[in-house]
Parts: structure tokens; C-alpha cells; sequence
């Protein structure tokens, strides 16, 4: 049953961002600009044009992608790791009426408005240099953003759920994350790698976000938008239920 | 009607039964002690009745709702001051009870009404602005009591409030938790201070391997389960002069260098002793300690 209990849980990480936002933006923020500006300018110098754009047009997207991921999965790992282990902070909720899976969705729909936020940054500087085509498409980044939040914020959920401390995490950035940077489409089309490489690449929760992502800031309509949309929801969905299961394992037994 | 029964509950972990048929009824308005070694069961029985965790067997009673099925609406009527300090570190004190109150579904000016008169409970008026990490330990320990009656709760849990406390800030959590009785709220403490037990309880049951073992006021358990006198004794000669005190005290166990001797009469022991210089003691009246020692041993638990 869905309700608006876990408000309460999103609003309480709201309110200790509001408090530290000034080094929580610039991290989350600063960070991925600087990627997309020194690579773009600095790469985008040597290189002619990518996929008939310049190359700075072409890595907007993929930054934009991969600082949501970035942002949803650092809140859904370290912070959330640390509200549940080290301050305890998901047990004291669970002395009140709230339930774990509460508990759970208020931390799945912050993360996911956390990377939101990131998303909205990106397009700011998109908006800024031109580096679109069609304003109004570009628009159809946030709810793009918005399933590409979900989905990673489920996914980190579940390596939460599982973690014995902090160095745990990781295994999740270079067996998962990592890999998804580099054959994602962040920095280059698929199509440049080997065909079976390009294969793998394609299963990537990453790589239907930049799917979706790329052709909007390029003017284009994304091609199979459903099928990208629904892996989105289907990797975040069992992400997310594997995180309910497995905290209950951890917290409730 | 009691706000807590616990009937026939049972849990196992691994195969070991933590609780083991356990019965407990509590009597509204009343504190009550849940008193046990180390790995009796005591934390696992309160998660059980807060419906954190369900039961192999047996049924639990929160405030008239069957647990854990109905434990988000039962919960809205209860406090917890859980052992381990889960306040938010990132959070003033205001914020603290702030946000802790918007888990009961309180309206934010519901809260602030009750704020002042929480800060005055636990002693922490005009710290209401002050960062959680620049309060003591004690003062921590009085926001989490403070917390715990956010909702205004009929029933408090209270696992080990004062472990930890110096004397000072166990006396002040203590003159909160009289006054809570004093409103009619009933109470559930557990403890390892029985000195805090006797203070405090009016009902006490001892847990031993998962299940209540006795039951009743501190008084009736002292009376009922010792000897009235104790006087511990330790010093050179203790080994020679153990041999002819069995003949003095009615009871003696020895723990480490100090004997115990357990006495309906303890004049003659205490003459006895006057005789023997090298030996030191110290005559007391019988307290809960010896009853908790006598029924559930002094082997270490873990």
C-alpha cells in the first residue's frame, strides 16, 4: 500500500542537506561540470566532431546521466549507510509508527531528488553554452533524470542492505559503477566498441539513461523510449525490492 | 485494561531459544523492571512487544492491539528510549524533537506546543538552539527521554536509560522517570543498576534463559528470597576463617577474594569478626543485587 508516510523520513533528509548544502553542491555539482568542461574543450579540441556534433555537445548528455547515477548512488550508499549503521537514525524511526519499507521509500525518493538536482545543474550549463538543439526537448531531460534517480537509488539501496561497513561499497563502484562510465556512452558512442563489448554495454542501467538522454539534447526523438524507460524502472524496482527484503533481514530479525 | 501482556512468547535464534514461553502482564500506571543477565532475552522481548520482530509462538498485547499485525497503530501511544543513542547529530535540539515528532504524523505547530514543556521535563530549557554535539552525555541521555515523549505516549519502553550516566545525571533521568509514574504512565524499564530497580519499580520480574523466573515488588523479592542481613568480608585469613563460618551465618558464597555471608542474625558474625584483625567487612541490609545474584548465579553470561 503506498501512502505518504515516508514523507516524514524524505523531510528529515531534506532538512540536514539545507543545513550542509553549501559543500553538498559543490561536490555534487562542481565535480561533473569539471569533467564535462575540461574533456569537452580539452578532448573537443583534438577530435573533429562525435556522431556529427561537437564533441562538448555530445558528452552533455553522458555527463548528465552519470552525475544523477553518481549522486543517487553515493546518497543511497555512504549517506544512507551512515543513517542506518553508524547513527542509527532508521532504528529510532522504527520505534515509531513508521514501517521499514517507509523508511525505505522516503530514502529512495530523496536520493532520487538529490540526483534530480544534479540533473537540473547539468542542463543549466547545457542551457547556458548552447549546447542543445531544441530547447523544449531538452525539458524532457527531467523526467529522464527523474527514472535514471530511481533506478540507481533502488540499486544502491540493495548493496546498502548487504554492507558490512564502508569499505564494502567499493566492490559496487568497480565492479558496477566504473564499468558503467566507461562502456556506458559517457564518453563515446557504443557503437565504437567491439561488437560484443557493445552488446554487454547495452544491458547497462546506464547506458538506457544516455539512450534516452543524448538524442534530447541533440534534437532528436529517442528511439525505443519504452523499452529504455521500462529497464530504467525494472533494475530501480528490483533494486528496490531486494533493499526492502534485505534490510528487513538485517534490521527486523 | 493492561497495557502489555505477553503470553506463551517464544523466539529462537540459530536454534536457540532467546525466549521461551515467556508470560508478562503489565499494570497500568505502574514501573516495572525487567531485570536479567547479560543474554537473558530482555531486548528481545521488547522488540517483540514493540512488533519489530514477530514471535515464533505466543501473542503479544500492545495497548489493546495484537502485535506485530497492528504494531504502526499501537506505536502511535508509545515512547522508547532505545540503548544505543540514536539522536540526529546533524540536528539542534528543537530539530530533534521536531522532526522525531512528524514520524507520529504531529502537524509541526502540534509539536512546537509541546516543545517548551519537553525542554522543561528533561531539564534542557534555553537549550533548545544548542547542536546536539555540544551537549554532554547526560543531557543527550534526557533529549532521547525527552524525544521518547514526544507523542504524549501512555506507555514508555526504557532499555537501560542511565547506563553510562554519572551520578548526578542518573538522579535527574531518575526524578523524570517518578514524574512520569506520578502522571499515570506506566512505565517498562530494564536495567543492570538494581539499585535503580529498587528506586524505581513497583513491580519487578527477573528473566533467566527466556523466561520470567520470579515476579513481584523489590521489598516482596528481598524479603521473600534472602536473608535479611548480608555482611561481605575479604582480607587475610578469609580461607581459615571460611571453614567455622558456616557455623555463624545461615548462607556463604564466596566470589573472588570476598566471601558473603548471609545472616538472619548478624551480631554474632559481626562479634565473630571483631576477633579477627586482619580480616575487613562490611555489614549491610540484604538488597536486590543479592536476590538478582542468588537466582541467577555469578558465572559471567558472555
Amino acid at each position: 500500500m503506498i501512502n505518504l508516510n515516508w514523507y516524514p523520513v524524505w523531510r528529515r533528509n531534506f532538512l540536514v542537506w539545507k543545513k550542509l548544502a553549501g559543500p553538498s553542491l559543490l561536490g555534487n555539482l562542481a565535480d561533473p561540470m569539471l569533467y564535462m568542461l575540461g574533456l569537452g574543450y580539452g578532448l573537443g579540441g583534438l577530435l573533429q566532431s562525435v556522431d556529427g556534433v561537437p564533441y562538448l555537445n555530445f558528452l552533455a548528455a553522458g555527463t548528465l546521466a552519470y552525475s544523477v547515477m553518481n549522486s543517487a548512488t553515493f546518497e543511497t550508499l555512504y549517506s544512507a549507510f551512515s543513517r542506518m549503521h553508524v547513527q542509527k537514525t532508521w532504528e529510532a524511526i522504527l520505534n515509531t509508527p513508521l514501517t521499514l519499507k517507509e523508511v525505505l521509500l522516503g530514502e529512495l525518493f530523496w536520493a532520487t531528488s538529490k540526483s534530480l538536482l544534479s540533473a537540473v545543474a547539468i542542463m543549466l550549463v547545457i542551457w547556458a553554452l548552447g549546447l542543445y538543439d531544441n530547447f523544449t526537448m531538452t525539458l524532457a531531460l527531467l523526467p529522464v533524470a527523474l527514472l535514471t534517480g530511481f533506478c540507481f537509488a533502488g540499486m544502491g539501496l540493495a548493496i546498502n542492505a548487504v554492507s558490512p561497513n564502508f569499505d564494502f561499497f567499493l566492490y559496487y563502484f568497480t565492479l558496477a559503477i566504473t564499468p558503467m562510465i566507461l562502456l556506458g556512452g559517457v564518453f563515446y558512442p557504443p557503437s565504437a566498441l567491439p561488437v560484443w563489448l557493445a552488446d554487454i554495454a547495452a544491458w547497462l542501467p546506464l547506458t538506457h539513461a544516455i539512450e534516452l538522454a543524448r538524442p534530447l539534447v541533440l534534437g532528436r526523438i529517442p528511439s525505443d523510449i519504452v523499452l529504455h524507460g521500462l529497464a530504467l524502472i525494472a533494475y530501480g524496482g528490483i533494486g528496490f525490492a531486494a533493499a526492502l527484503k534485505l534490510t528487513t533481514r538485517r534490521l527486523l530479525k | 485494561m493492561s497495557p502489555l501482556i505477553l503470553r506463551g512468547l517464544t523466539k529462537s535464534y540459530g536454534g536457540v531459544r532467546v525466549v521461551d514461553g515467556l508470560d508478562l502482564e503489565l499494570e497500568p500506571g505502574r514501573c516495572h523492571g525487567l531485570l536479567g543477565p547479560n543474554g537473558a532475552g530482555k531486548t528481545t522481548t521488547l522488540r517483540l512487544a514493540l512488533g519489530l520482530i514477530g514471535a515464533d509462538a505466543g501473542t503479544v498485547d500492545l495497548l489493546g492491539y495484537p502485535m506485530p499485525a497492528e504494531a504502526a497503530l499501537a506505536r502511535r501511544k508509545v515512547g522508547v528510549v532505545p540503548q544505543v543513542d540514536s539522536l540526529d547529530p546533524d540536528f539542534t535540539v528543537r530539530e530533534n524533537l521536531l522532526t522525531y515528532g512528524r514520524y507520529f504524523g504531529m502537524k509541526g505547530r502540534e509539536i512546537e506546543a509541546r516543545i517548551p514543556y519537553l525542554l522543561e521535563f528533561s531539564g534542557l530549557a534555553g537549550k533548545a538552539d544548542a547542536p546536539i554535539n555540544n551537549l554532554s552525555g547526560g543531557m543527550r541521555r534526557r533529549l532521547t527521554l525527552a524525544r521518547a515523549l514526544v507523542n504524549d505516549p501512555d506507555l514508555i519502553f526504557l532499555d537501560e536509560p542511565t547506563t553510562g550516566l554519572d551520578p548526578q545525571a542518573r538522579h535527574l533521568i531518575w526524578q523524570g522517570l517518578r514524574r512520569l509514574i506520578g502522571q499515570g504512565k506506566t512505565l517498562l524499564l530494564t536495567t543492570h543498576f538494581m539499585d535503580e530497580a529498587e528506586r524505581l519499580c513497583d513491580v519487578i520480574s527477573v528473566l533467566d534463559q527466556g523466561r520470567v523466573i520470579v515476579r513481584g515488588s523489590p521489598r516482596e523479592l528481598i524479603v521473600k528470597h534472602i536473608e535479611p542481613h548480608v555482611v561481605e568480608i575479604y582480607g587475610d585469613g578469609l580461607n581459615e576463617w571460611k571453614d567455622c563460618a558456616s557455623s555463624f551465618c545461615k548462607r556463604c558464597e564466596q566470589a573472588g577474594e570476598t566471601l558473603f555471608c548471609y545472616t538472619d542474625a548478624p551480631d554474632k558474625v559481626v562479634a565473630q569478626l571483631e576477633q579477627q584483625p586482619g580480616l575487613r567487612y562490611l555489614h549491610r541490609p540484604a538488597n536486590l543485587e543479592d536476590v538478582f545474584l542468588k537466582l541467577t548465579g555469578r558465572d559471567l553470561r558472555d
